[in-house]
């Protein structure tokens, strides 16, 4: 019935839907359509892929409670509004999008859709009360990484890979910088833009750049395995870390460890919100503690010393009692940043554009 | 040698590996469109190449079997868009970008058993010696077949379409198909066996992604190399050698920008990362702007299609 009102579209859309939307909130829903939008094939064995899995997560917990409707590849972009007005059009009550760049088509078609609740990934915008952001402290994963890879490396070389330019990505290149050059204060920093979500070709190149510039850590904020790839045809000689999935193929070595993202708790507790009427605009941000950053298990290519620390360190993280960016942490340029004891904010990490002192290059802006 | 903390001969190495899909990819449909006909569909051929290689590959445990089952797969592919264009008349523009969206998902479909595995190994040629000698060591002699094999085929086909008869019929079909039916050239015979080599080396350089450049299956792993090595074709106006040089360009300058990132150089990485874009499309229509007889180049019967009755 909502629906065919929907369909009618006109003058009529905004108002009556919204009517819609607030008995239904009211009561809770009797059966929820979930859309999830995302920017790479599921098939990715990364981000894309973990989202998913969150989604098949939700379709378990509820079964025929919820419909779950999903679209792969879509780009960052105009062509986002058209898949989100889509969803939208279709009857979904939740659409959750899973990359930055979707966070201002997805406020677009927020203002139009006002009873249908979207759900931004990794974003900061939530211009309207039926828009949440989640994301999860990723940096406090890229913190145990970067100690790995300080204790690790034999030629004081690592390497990350690096996407697009947000505070996201500039957020775990300076957790995982600090971390290292704490364990080993020789250790230098090369960062590749990739200016890339997904392009296995490009990604293995930039690994064998980094490679080629006697990098022997590297660590990659894309999305597919091909850096892990490009590590294994060195014979163990170059590590580096599963990113966003576990990437267990590539286990022992080269991938020593990995940053799993866990989405399906989350998925889980808004559509059920959904689902039994409690829903509430929100802003998440869980980490370690919330079980969102599961750090992978370490492999016995670390000794176990290391390990030992590295666990320590994830524990600590969790239990609260340590935050990856502790000062004294000054800025690139040398300006104090954080005083001694001082942790860092939600504001200042959201919004993070510097890098940390000893990083060298600058932020492509 | 070491030029800012880049190595040259590392570099010149890197590109000639990261240059090979596009290389195969674009020669393949320069004979395409020397016969006359315009094969959108490369990104889609090239992909099925690299899962139907990929799964051959891992299924026989045998790389070089891979690689020729990528061939066929693709050719298959392509043998689709021959039927729908060269016998149902279809409009070639239309079908090749149906066919690289059919490729994309039907590889998709067809990769789903295979996310996550590694398939055999595919070693260097072994040259002894001359793999020793100081640079041209690293430069020439420690690649893979496919790399040599590559630099052959476009030797091949610029020697084909210059001095034999085949390749004079193959442009006379190009350039003009009611001249060469006249003349009791079998035009659709000659185009459809154009379209399956297009289709078979699409299907090499999906498969060399695959298999050697990214050992693994991954949804839509050539991320759009295969529209690459068609605008390389145009900006080469078609001629073999300039096709190796675009791929060249463009792999290398694809490389050295990252090369360039990674040794820390000081220039913007935005100006980097459009480089290798920027850099071939003007060096590559410089060098046809020349004569002024660049566009006289493109064969005159391209993405016609063609009817006996007519």
């Amino acid at each position: 019935m909502k629906r065919r009102t929907i369909l009618k579209g006109g003058a009529a859309l905004g108002f009556a839907s919204m009517l819609g939307g607030k008995m239904a909130l009211a009561q809770g829903l009797e059966k929820v359509k979930a859309g999830f939008v995302y920017v790479g094939p599921i098939g990715d064995g990364g981000w894309t892929f973990q989202h998913h899995q969150g989604a098949l997560a939700v379709q378990e917990a509820y079964g025929d409670k919820v419909e779950i409707v999903w679209q792969e590849n879509v780009p960052e972009g105009a062509d986002a509004e058209r898949v989100l007005t889509q969803m939208a059009l279709s009857g979904c009550n939740i659409i959750f999008t899973t990359s930055f760049g979707f966070m201002d088509p997805t406020n677009a078609v927020a203002a139009k859709f006002p009873d249908i609740k979207f759900e931004h990934a990794t974003g900061y915008k939530r211009d309207h009360a039926n828009v949440s952001t989640y994301n999860a402290r990723f940096y406090e994963g890229r913190a145990v990484q970067g100690h790995i890879a300080g204790k690790m490396t034999k030629t004081n070389k690592i390497g990350y890979i690096a996407s697009f330019p947000i505070p996201e990505v500039i957020m775990g290149i300076n957790s995982y910088y600090l971390h290292a050059k704490k364990a080993n204060p020789a250790v230098e920093l090369s960062i590749v833009w990739a200016f890339t979500w997904f392009d296995p070709a490009k990604e293995a190149d930039a690994a064998k750049a980094l490679i080629d510039q006697d990098v022997d850590v590297i660590a990659s904020h894309t999305d597919s395995t091909a850096p892990l790839a490009e590590a294994a045809k060195t014979n163990g000689a170059v590590i580096g870390f599963g990113q966003a999935s576990d990437m267990a193929e590539y286990k022992p070595s080269p991938r020593v460890s990995s940053i799993i993202d866990n989405w399906a708790p989350y998925y889980v507790k808004r559509v059920g919100a959904l689902l039994d009427g409690t829903y509430a605009q929100l802003d998440a941000w869980e980490g370690i503690a919330g079980g969102e950053v599961e750090i992978g298990e370490i492999t016995d290519a670390v000794p176990a010393d290391v390990k030992a620390e590295a666990e320590a360190m994830r524990d600590a993280i969790a239990a609260g009692t340590y935050h990856p960016f502790t000062g004294p942490i000054n800025k690139q340029d040398g300006s104090a940043w954080l005083a001694e004891g001082a942790t860092a904010p939600d504001g200042d990490l959201l919004g993070m554009m510097f890098y940390v002192e000893g990083i060298t290059g600058e932020i492509p802006s | 040698m070491n030029f800012g903390g880049i190595v040259p001969e590392v570099l010149i190495a890197s590109l000639m590996v990261a240059s090979v899909p596009i290389i195969l990819a674009a020669i393949g449909e320069l004979v395409v469109e020397k016969a006359g006909v315009l094969n959108l569909g490369v990104e889609g051929m090239m992909i099925m190449g690299a899962i139907c290689g990929f799964a051959t590959a891992v299924g026989t445990g045998n790389p070089y079997l891979g690689f020729a089952g990528g061939a066929l797969g693709a050719a298959a592919l392509s043998l689709v868009f021959a039927v729908l264009t060269q016998v149902f008349l279809a409009n070639q523009v239309a079908t090749g970008l149906a066919l690289t969206l059919f490729g994309l998902g039907l590889s998709s479909l067809i990769g789903q058993g295979y996310v996550g595995i590694k398939p055999p190994a595919t070693g260097d040629v072994p040259l002894g010696p001359l793999e020793d000698i100081p640079f041209f060591g690293t430069v020439l002699f420690s690649h893979d077949w496919v790399v040599y094999l590559s630099i052959a085929v476009v030797a091949g086909v610029w020697a084909v379409l210059k001095f034999t008869r085949i390749g004079l019929i193959l442009r006379a079909v190009g350039e003009s198909h009611d001249a060469a039916h006249a003349l009791g050239y079998k035009v659709v015979r000659i185009r459809v066996l154009a379209i399956l080599f297009g289709g078979a080396m699409a299907g090499l350089g999906g498969a060399y992604v695959s298999l050697i450049r990214v050992p693994q299956w991954t949804d839509g792993i050539t991320a759009g190399a295969g529209w690459i090595a068609l605008a390389i074709v145009v900006f080469a106006s078609w001629k073999p050698w300039r096709v190796l040089l675009g791929a060249y360009l463009f792999g290398g300058i694809t490389v050295l920008q990252l090369n360039l990132q990674a040794a820390g150089a000081t220039i913007p990485v935005e100006y980097l990362s459009m480089s290798p874009y920027l850099i071939t499309i003007l060096v590559l229509v410089i060098m046809s702007s020349g004569k002024g007889k660049a566009a006289l180049n493109a064969p005159a019967s391209l993405g016609q299609n063609f009817h006996a009755s007519r």
